[in-house]
C-alpha cells in the first residue's frame, strides 16, 4: 500500500513511546548506572570505569553460562525445526481434523511456564511421574536432579514438548500458501516426494522458517522459568543458562555492578541477534508486496 | 505382468498407506504432547496417599478435594484474583495505545517510523531477567511495588510491541481507500476510527488482545519480582509451595490445571491465528 508523507502522525505515535519509554529506557538506563559505578553501601556509589566489564569477560562462571546456552539454543534448534516442519507435512490440510489438530497443537504454546515446569518435574519424577517411573522400570538410570545428563535430557525434551508446535504451525501456514498447480505440476514431471519437498515446500516455506528459527533462538536465549522450575540450575551448575545465572547474580547475590555488566552485554546480543530477524522480515516483506 | 505390479505398487504407494502413516505421525506427536498435560490432570485427581504410594494411571478414588482446597483457601484463589487483575489491565492499557500508533504505522511514513518500530522490536526482543532487577527499584522508588498496576505496566514492556505488531498486520490489509471515502463523506478522524475502522479490524483487535493476555498471564519472572503480598500472582504460589518440606502435589496439580483453563476455553476461536500472533503478525 501506497503511505503518505504525514508528519503528524507522531502524535499517534506518541502514547506508546511514553509508555514503553518508562518501560524501557527508565530501567535500561539504570542498569547503565550501575555498570559503571562501585559502591560500599549507605546509597554512595563512585566511578568504576570498565572495571566490571573487565571483571565479567574474564569470568569463567560467564563463559560457562553462555557455553551452556549455547549449546542449550543449538540442541533445542536442531531438534525442532526438522521436527516441525515433519509434523506440519503429515497434517491435514483443511476440514475438521485440520482444525482438531491445530487445536491439540496449540495447548502446550498457551500454558504459563512454570505450569510447563511443574509438568515436567512432577512426570520425570521416579516415585510419581509417569516418564520417570517407566523409565526406571525398565532400568535406566534416570534422575533429573542428581545426574546431569538426565537434567539435560529432561529441559530438552519439555522445550520441544513445549513449542516444537509454534515451528510446526508456523511451517504448516507457509505449506497452505502453495497453489496446487505447484504440485499438479510436480505430479506431471513425476517427480519423487523428496524432490516435491526440496524444490518446491522448502523454498516457500523459506520464509516462515527464518521467523521460526530467529524467534526460538530468541525466546531459547532468555529462557529463564521452566528449567529455574525444573531444575533450578542444577545439579551443581550443570543447567544453569544465562537467565537463572543473571538472576541469582542481581537479585540473589545483590552484586549490581557485575550483574549490570552481564545484563549490557546479554542485551546486545540479542539486540544483534533483533537487528538480524528485522532485516531478514523487512526483506521477506518487501518481496511479497 | 510388470504393469501389473507397477500398479499395484504405485495404488499401494499413493492411497492406503500413505493416509495411514500421515495419521500414525499426527497421533504419536499429539500423544506426545497430551500425555504429559494428562499426567497433571490425573495428579490432580487423586489424594496424597494414591500418589505417593500407589502408581495408577487413572485416579482409583476419583476426588475433587484438590480443587476445592484451591477454589475456598484465599492464599491459593487470590492468586488467580491477582493475576486476572494485573492480566485485564495489561491487555487494556496495551491495547490502548497500540492501536493510534499501529493505525500510524500502517497508513504513513514520518521521521524515523522505521526506526521506531525496530526499536519497539528490540523491547519485544529483552530478556526479561536483565529488567527484574531495575523494575524492581524503578517501581519501589515510585511507590507501586506489590501493586497490580505495577505488573501490568512491567509487561507493557513486551506486550505493547506484539499488540502494535500484530495490528499494524491486520490494518495494512484494510484498503486506504476506505479511510479516504470516509473523510469525504465528512468523518472526522475520531469518528472514522471508532465507527467505521474499528469494526473492520475486529478480529485483529481480538487476535491481539488474546496474545496479550496470554502473554501476560503465563510471565513469571517479572510478575514474582514485583510482587510479595497483595498482588502475588498465582505463577509464585505455586512455585513458592514447591519449595516446603512436604509437598502437596495434589493441590499443586490442580493449580497448574486451573492455570490452563483460560488459554483452552479461547483456543477454539484464535486456532488459526496463533501462528500470526507468535510470529508478530508477519505471517
Amino acid at each position: 500500500m501506497e503511505k503518505t508523507v504525514n508528519h503528524r502522525a507522531w502524535f499517534l505515535v506518541l502514547p506508546v513511546l511514553l509508555l514503553v519509554a518508562f518501560s524501557a529506557v527508565i530501567p535500561l538506563m539504570t542498569v547503565v548506572n550501575y555498570s559503571f559505578q562501585d559502591t560500599f553501601g549507605n546509597n554512595e556509589f563512585f566511578w568504576a570505569g570498565l572495571e566490571w566489564f573487565q571483571q565479567m569477560l574474564n569470568s569463567e562462571r560467564m563463559w560457562n553460562a553462555l557455553g551452556r546456552q549455547l549449546m542449550f539454543s543449538g540442541i533445542i534448534l536442531a531438534i525442532e525445526i526438522p521436527l516441525g516442519i515433519f509434523v506440519a507435512l503429515n497434517m491435514p490440510k483443511s476440514g475438521f481434523w485440520s482444525s482438531f489438530c491445530l487445536v491439540l497443537m496449540s495447548l502446550p504454546l498457551l500454558i504459563p511456564w512454570n505450569v510447563v515446569g511443574t509438568i515436567w518435574q512432577i512426570f520425570g519424577r521416579i516415585d510419581i511421574g509417569l516418564l520417570g517411573y517407566t523409565l526406571d522400570m525398565i532400568g535406566i538410570d534416570y534422575n533429573y536432579t542428581q545426574n546431569a545428563l538426565a537434567a539435560w535430557v529432561t529441559i530438552i525434551v519439555m522445550d520441544v514438548w513445549h513449542w516444537t508446535s509454534l515451528v510446526a504451525l508456523l511451517a504448516f501456514a507457509g505449506l497452505k500458501s502453495i497453489p496446487d498447480a505447484f504440485y499438479q505440476a510436480a505430479k506431471i514431471d513425476q517427480a519423487s516426494r523428496w524432490k516435491v519437498f526440496r524444490y518446491i515446500e522448502l523454498p516457500k516455506m523459506m520464509g516462515v522458517l527464518m521467523i521460526a528459527i530467529l524467534l526460538r533462538f530468541m525466546d531459547s536465549f532468555m529462557i529463564y522459568t521452566e528449567p529455574f522450575v525444573v531444575t533450578g540450575g542444577g545439579p551443581g551448575n550443570t543447567t544453569t543458562l544465562l537467565s537463572i545465572d543473571l538472576v541469582k547474580m542481581a537479585l540473589g547475590q545483590f552484586d549490581l555492578g557485575p550483574a549490570a555488566a552481564f545484563s549490557l552485554m546479554y542485551f546486545l546480543v540479542i539486540l544483534l541477534i533483533s537487528w538480524v530477524f528485522y532485516t531478514v522480515m523487512t526483506n521477506l516483506d518487501k518481496r511479497e508486496g | 505382468m510388470a504393469d501389473v505390479t507397477v500398479n499395484q505398487n504405485a495404488a499401494r504407494g499413493l492411497s492406503l498407506p500413505r493416509v495411514n502413516s500421515r495419521a500414525v505421525v499426527m497421533a504419536l506427536y499429539l500423544l506426545f504432547l497430551l500425555l504429559p498435560i494428562y499426567w497433571l490432570l490425573n495428579m490432580s485427581l487423586k489424594t496424597n496417599t494414591e500418589i505417593l504410594n500407589e502408581f495408577t494411571l487413572v485416579p482409583r478414588d476419583l476426588t475433587f478435594a484438590n480443587y476445592a482446597t484451591i477454589l475456598t483457601d484465599p492464599a491459593w484463589y487470590m492468586g488467580y484474583v491477582n493475576s486476572l487483575i494485573y492480566v485485564t489491565m495489561n491487555t487494556v492499557i496495551s491495547l490502548s495505545v497500540a492501536l493510534p500508533a499501529a493505525y500510524a504505522f500502517s497508513r504513513y511514513h514520518f521521521m524515523g517510523d522505521k526506526h521506531l518500530f525496530f526499536w519497539l522490536l528490540t523491547n519485544r526482543m529483552a530478556p526479561p531477567a536483565v529488567f527484574a532487577l531495575p523494575f524492581f527499584q524503578l517501581y519501589s522508588s515510585v511507590g507501586l511495588f506489590d501493586t497490580h498496576i505495577a505488573v501490568a505496566l512491567a509487561h507493557c514492556l513486551f506486550n505493547v510491541p506484539l499488540a502494535v505488531w500484530i495490528l499494524e498486520g491486520f490494518m495494512r490489509g484494510v484498503p486506504k481507500e476506505i479511510d479516504e471515502t470516509a473523510y469525504i463523506d465528512g468523518y472526522s478522524f475520531g469518528g472514522f476510527f471508532v465507527k467505521i475502522f474499528t469494526p473492520l479490524i475486529s478480529s485483529g483487535i481480538g487476535v491481539a488482545a488474546f496474545f496479550c493476555f496470554m502473554f501476560s498471564w503465563v510471565e513469571l519472572l517479572l510478575s514474582r519480582t514485583l510482587t510479595t503480598v497483595d498482588a502475588k500472582p498465582i505463577a509464585a504460589i505455586m512455585t513458592r509451595t514447591q519449595g516446603a518440606s512436604g509437598i502437596d502435589w495434589g493441590v499443586l496439580a490442580a493449580a497448574g490445571v486451573l492455570t490452563i483453563v483460560p488459554g483452552a476455553l479461547v483456543i477454539w476461536f484464535v486456532r488459526n491465528y496463533i501462528a500470526k500472533g507468535f510470529a508478530l503478525g508477519r505471517v
